[in-house]
């Protein structure tokens, strides 16, 4: 474990190894990325009853707090707060304090007086999550909603739920993630958990211009030929392109993308005849994906927004049960001591 | 204290407690909810005892539980399964043990997220008092009386034995 790994590990778990804040899925064993899917599971069924309501965050106070927009990633976290009975606050906070000139800091000192118990933070700067993490009260949970171009964990982790329903599990399993892999959060996330929960090969598709700098290191085979890469393949991961985040001339044209990288039936046919396609959303239809496609028999795209909201159940109660044992363990401690 | 606790017998109070309930209200076709993990096994006995045909459901209370904000979440929670509508049903609700009563609380709170049912009885295998809360079961296999250095357990599915724990204080 690299030291990055283990200090990734103590920031996020307690000494008895619970969740305690959900930041980044280095340091994470498989064990524990596998309670979160089996946590999930249930909480799926929870969404399939009459009231969709658990109480266990009652009378607890989960700030939604982004700083870039979103739409399905904060409604899904905030449904997920809700069915765990948890009062909500959705802070767009490009909008708010900050436009007036209030730093990251007093946004923060404010939220905690409200006596809040969670944040879930997006944010454009890589590690802003873990910044306040290190800095907020203790019993406050953190859970990463997306941050930069480093890590988007609970997005990952829906999709390694949606694979499992899918698949059964991973060993064995061939996944390809293919596009704008340089600006994706969340193929960084989805190549470690991948690894981790012992998928067989994971291949990432792009032009090389769409690649990070040693993308190989993350643990990921590369093709730049995507006619290439289909093959074999058991689950097709497409990631938006990213046009907001474009700097200069990374691609010729969007057209051009679509016939080399875009998703249509012709490439879909030469994968594993039950391979799965998985889109994290908001989908470009014909610049990554073809609507027949999007919308075929092989798609699990919408079994991937029902399962964000099972595995955000999963990981707030998981991150939040963490706090409040190591708070009672603590002043059990000092009521020894 | 072994021949006190002849599964056999155990069962065939419960057995023979529900026939009595059951007639006593009248009930023909009650839903069947056993409590994870050793009610489970019960509600799989007492199902075919009993001749119902319907399959029983399973109940994971974790949660429900009221110690939440003491220990946090069990990280073994199973999903529940309700193969039935609870809506008006009479539902036979099952567990192992009982002592406090806060697992039976957390049940109830559940079962009623699934609809509103016409009637819950109450049956356990055993009963060890030291109750914490106003819940009494309807029926029971045997009460109990323990040292406080004792503690019971349910093993099985296969097959179902009572153990008797010391706890070695």
């Amino acid at each position: 474990m690299t030291v990055n790994q283990a200090s990734n590990r103590s920031l996020q778990l307690t000494a008895d190894g619970q969740l305690r804040h959900f930041l980044t899925l280095d340091g994470l064993d498989r064990a524990l990325l596998t309670d979160i899917l089996d946590t999930a599971d249930s909480f799926i069924e929870v969404g399939e009853r009459s009231i969709k309501k658990v109480p266990l965050l009652r009378g607890r106070t989960v700030v939604n707090l982004f700083f870039e927009s979103s739409t399905r990633t904060r409604s899904t976290f905030e449904l997920a707060a809700k069915r765990l009975s948890a009062d909500v606050l959705n802070l767009d906070i490009n909008t708010s304090a900050t436009s007036k000139g209030e730093s990251l800091s007093d946004t923060l000192l404010n939220l905690e007086a409200m006596a809040s118990d969670m944040f879930v933070v997006r944010h454009s700067q890589s590690g802003a999550p873990h910044f306040i993490a290190e800095s907020v009260t203790p019993g406050v949970a953190i859970i990463n909603a997306g941050d930069g171009r480093h890590a988007h964990p609970t997005q990952a982790m829906l999709d390694m739920l949606t694979i499992r329903q899918h698949k059964g599990g991973f060993e064995g399993l061939k996944v390809a993630i293919v596009g704008d892999v340089l600006h994706s959060r969340v193929a960084r996330s989805q190549i470690r958990a991948l690894n981790e929960l012992g998928a067989a090969e994971v291949r990432v598709i792009a032009p090389g211009t769409l690649l990070p700098r040693d993308v190989e290191s993350l643990g990921c085979t590369v093709e730049y030929d995507m006619h290439k890469g289909m093959k074999d393949l058991d689950v097709v991961i497409m990631l938006r392109l990213q046009k907001e985040r474009m700097e200069g001339a990374l691609l010729p044209s969007e057209r051009e993308f679509y016939r080399l990288y875009g998703l249509n039936q012709d490439k879909l046919a030469l994968a594993h005849p039950e391979c799965i396609v998985m889109h994290p959303g908001p989908i470009n239809r014909g610049v990554e994906i073809e609507s027949a496609v999007a919308d075929g028999p092989q798609s699990v795209i919408l079994d991937q927004v029902t399962n964000g909201i099972a595995i955000r159940m999963a990981v707030m109660s998981m991150a939040m049960g963490g706090q409040v044992s190591e708070r009672n363990q603590q002043q059990a401690g000092s009521k020894q001591a | 204290m072994t021949a006190l606790l002849d599964m056999n017998r155990l069962l065939d109070e419960l057995e023979a407690g529900l026939r009595e309930i059951l007639a006593d209200r009248g009930v023909t076709s009650p839903a069947l909810i056993g409590i994870r993990t050793g009610g489970v096994w019960l509600a799989d006995v007492m199902r075919k005892r009993l001749g119902l045909e319907e399959p029983f459901g399973e109940l994971d209370i974790s949660f429900y539980r009221d110690d939440f904000s003491r220990i946090g979440l069990n990280p073994k929670v199973k999903p529940s399964s309700l193969p039935f509508s609870t809506e008006d049903r009479d539902i036979i609700l099952i567990d192992d043990v009982i002592m406090s009563g806060r697992t039976i609380r957390a049940a109830m709170n559940e079962i009623f997220d699934y609809g509103r049912p016409a009637s819950i009885i109450l049956a356990t295998l055993v009963d060890l008092g030291a109750r914490e809360l106003p819940i009494q079961p309807d029926v029971v296999g045997k009460v109990l009386t323990l040292e406080s250095h004792q503690r019971v357990k349910l093993r099985g599915p296969d097959p179902l034995h009572i153990e008797l724990q010391e706890t070695g204080q």
